[in-house]
């Protein structure tokens, strides 16, 4: 399994900043879906230190090939038309990691997520970063940077939204957000909290826990 | 043809009478409980040929039961007793391979209805102490599963660690998970279907058409006339063997190159050379298989319908169920294709099942489940070992 080099701590494995504070939200011995799980370094670690049921989906075949190699469950698909084949309620956790953003009918992809699960995970690039801001307003372009390395006409990414955004839709879906945290640009995870305006100036990623 | 006429086939000579002759083990089981058929026929003292690699662990969970396809056998490893050729899945299964002998206990049985061993219509009904034929019970994938059942059980084995297959091997694996989910860990069904499809019945029906339209075939009694509908048989399996390559795979080995001649001959002699590897192909293939084997285990498939028992609607017949699930299509396989396996995943999510699903690069066509796919055998090998660490097996040592 691809995993990132232990840095010598206590912690036995260690994965990405924003794949861990993912895996934080996750109570041990429950039964996850990771939607859109790449290489499986997410699954891989919940299966491990976790002992999560873990289960996976993954459109591309290099993913799959990985991910079912290396022992974890993973189904060959595509999470925007894949997860209304699951029943309500099957897992407890559906997760879909930096991936909102690609999809066609991201509300549409939420609300599978809620009706299959529990709850819901979802981490997204925040388009609203400061950073970004600044690049729009004295580029006048879209903005390319090592997090989002794609122009505007080659980008899978073609919903973006901005943390004030994705809190919104969660409020007209009727879903209570119930952890929110972003990361700023040294990789610190703060809480969202009520102070929207501020993580969505400074948070370049941010993960939210959701429930019906 | 002629000279196939004159002479009994190896799997007659093989049977020829006298005492089992062909290497591998024979057991005759159902012999106080009959064999119960889903066609409520009651079958007892049923004969299974079979073969085993490895050694039994000490606590019996480390046997994976191979199933094998349509003209298959149970000669997996070493050399086909009759043609000589390579076992079917040698590069699967054997030491250090996927399959690995060195740590999993391996079985294989000749199915239900086959010409190697296993009970079948080229056997003796011990009611009339003439061969069967016609008269041989019509039989299900569900009936080879029950009486592998009645093998496993005789073997000692409570749950089998995995079930595998490919084509109809692959009906068989889904079968045992289907009916015996308490007694499969995992199951590998690969380049399948849940229910045979109309066109696969259609290729079937021609098959058997051909079969039965040789004079040979005596409405299916040639044994007791001394003779064998060889022509028909082959002509079936050249068809058959057409659909399991691909237009592809089929342009590269033969292309429209003709067979030792430099232009054609303005007759119907086999000028391309791919009309002589059919026909070598019908040829050879008569010489180890039996006709009325090929009309009952080609019903088997299309008589199969996983979801029939459950109003047509699959995924109840897989709901909670506690196997872990791999199944595998290629993409060139367009007699099984990826659509109808990804179907066998639909209905596993629905259940809410423990499956991986991997559609695998290959232009090689249905067979590619037998040829060396170098990431077939990867995915396949990692599964299994990511089960074994599941199931408390020992890694393989790395």
């Amino acid at each position: 399994m691809m995993m990132m080099a232990a840095d010598g701590e206590a912690n036995p494995k260690s994965i990405r900043i924003d794949l861990q504070l993912i895996a934080d939200m996750i109570e041990p011995g429950t039964r996850v879906l990771d939607a859109g799980c790449g290489n499986g370094m997410l699954l891989d670690y919940l299966w491990r230190e976790k002992q999560v049921d873990a289960r996976g989906i993954e459109i591309s075949t290099q993913g799959v090939q990985a991910c079912v190699s290396a022992g974890l469950s993973v189904v060959q698909g595509n999470v925007e038309t894949d997860l209304k084949d699951y029943p309500d309620d099957a897992f407890d956790y559906v997760i879909l990691s930096q991936t909102l953003q690609a999809m066609h009918e991201p509300r549409e992809v939420l609300a599978q997520m809620m009706r299959i699960g529990k709850r819901a995970i979802v981490s997204l690039p925040n388009f609203a970063y400061w950073r970004l801001r600044l690049y729009i307003m004295f580029k006048g372009r879209m903005p390319v940077s090592d997090k989002l390395p794609y122009e505007w006409y080659n980008t899978p990414n073609i919903h973006f939204c901005t943390i004030s955004d994705f809190v919104a839709l969660a409020k007209e879906m009727n879903l209570s957000i119930e952890k929110s945290l972003f990361l700023d640009e040294e990789g610190t995870s703060k809480t969202i909290g009520k102070s929207i305006l501020a993580a969505n100036w400074l948070g370049e990623q941010a993960v939210f826990l959701l429930r019906k | 043809m002629s000279a196939h006429e004159a002479n009994a086939s190896g799997a007659e000579k093989a049977y020829a009478n006298g005492p089992w002759t062909l290497p591998g083990h024979r057991v005759c089981l159902a012999r106080e409980t009959p064999l119960r058929l889903d066609s409520g026929v009651k079958l007892h003292d049923v004969h299974i040929a079979y073969d085993t690699w490895g050694t039994l662990n000490g606590d019996k969970s480390n046997a994976i039961l191979v199933c094998h396809a349509l003209t298959g056998d149970h000669y997996v490893v070493d050399p086909h007793p009759i043609t000589g050729k390579p076992g079917w899945w040698n590069n699967v299964v054997g030491p250090g391979r996927v399959i690995d002998t060195d740590r999993y206990f391996v079985i294989c049985s000749n199915i239900l209805g086959g010409c190697m061993g296993t009970t079948g219509p080229q056997d003796v009904n011990p009611d009339t102490q003439k061969p069967w034929g016609l008269d041989f019970p019509v039989i299900t994938i569900g009936d080879m599963v029950r009486a592998q059942k009645l093998l496993i059980e005789h073997l000692g084995i409570e749950t089998l660690f995995a079930v595998a297959g490919g084509s109809m091997g692959g009906m068989q694996v889904l079968e045992w998970a289907y009916q015996f989910p308490e007694s499969v860990f995992a199951a590998i069904p690969i380049a399948t279907a849940a229910r045979h499809s109309a066109q696969n019945i259609a290729f079937n029906e021609v098959g058997r058409q051909a079969i039965m339209s040789d004079p040979d075939w005596c409405g299916g009694d040639y044994h007791s006339h001394g003779k064998h509908p060889h022509r028909g048989l082959a002509v079936a399996r050249m068809a058959a063997h057409i659909t399991y390559l691909s237009e592809t795979a089929l342009t590269r080995k033969f292309g429209r190159s003709l067979q030792d001649r430099d232009a054609v001959t303005y007759g119907f002699d086999a000028d391309f050379q791919v009309e002589s590897y059919l026909r070598h192909q019908g040829s050879t293939f008569v010489d180890r298989f039996d006709a009325n084997s090929y009309l009952y285990i080609t019903r088997a498939m299309d008589y199969f319908d996983l979801g029939q028992h459950h109003d047509g609607q699959l995924a109840r017949a897989f709901k909670d169920t506690p196997v872990r699930f791999l199944v595998m299509s290629f993409t060139s396989d367009w007699l099984y294709p990826t659509r109808e396996n990804r179907e066998i995943v639909h209905a596993l999510n629905a259940g809410a099942a423990n499956v991986s699903f991997v559609e695998i690069e290959s232009d090689k066509g249905h067979d590619a489940f037998l040829l060396d796919e170098p990431e077939f055998h990867k995915v396949f090998e990692g599964f299994l070992e990511g089960c074994a660490e599941h199931r408390g097996l020992q890694r393989k040592p790395s």
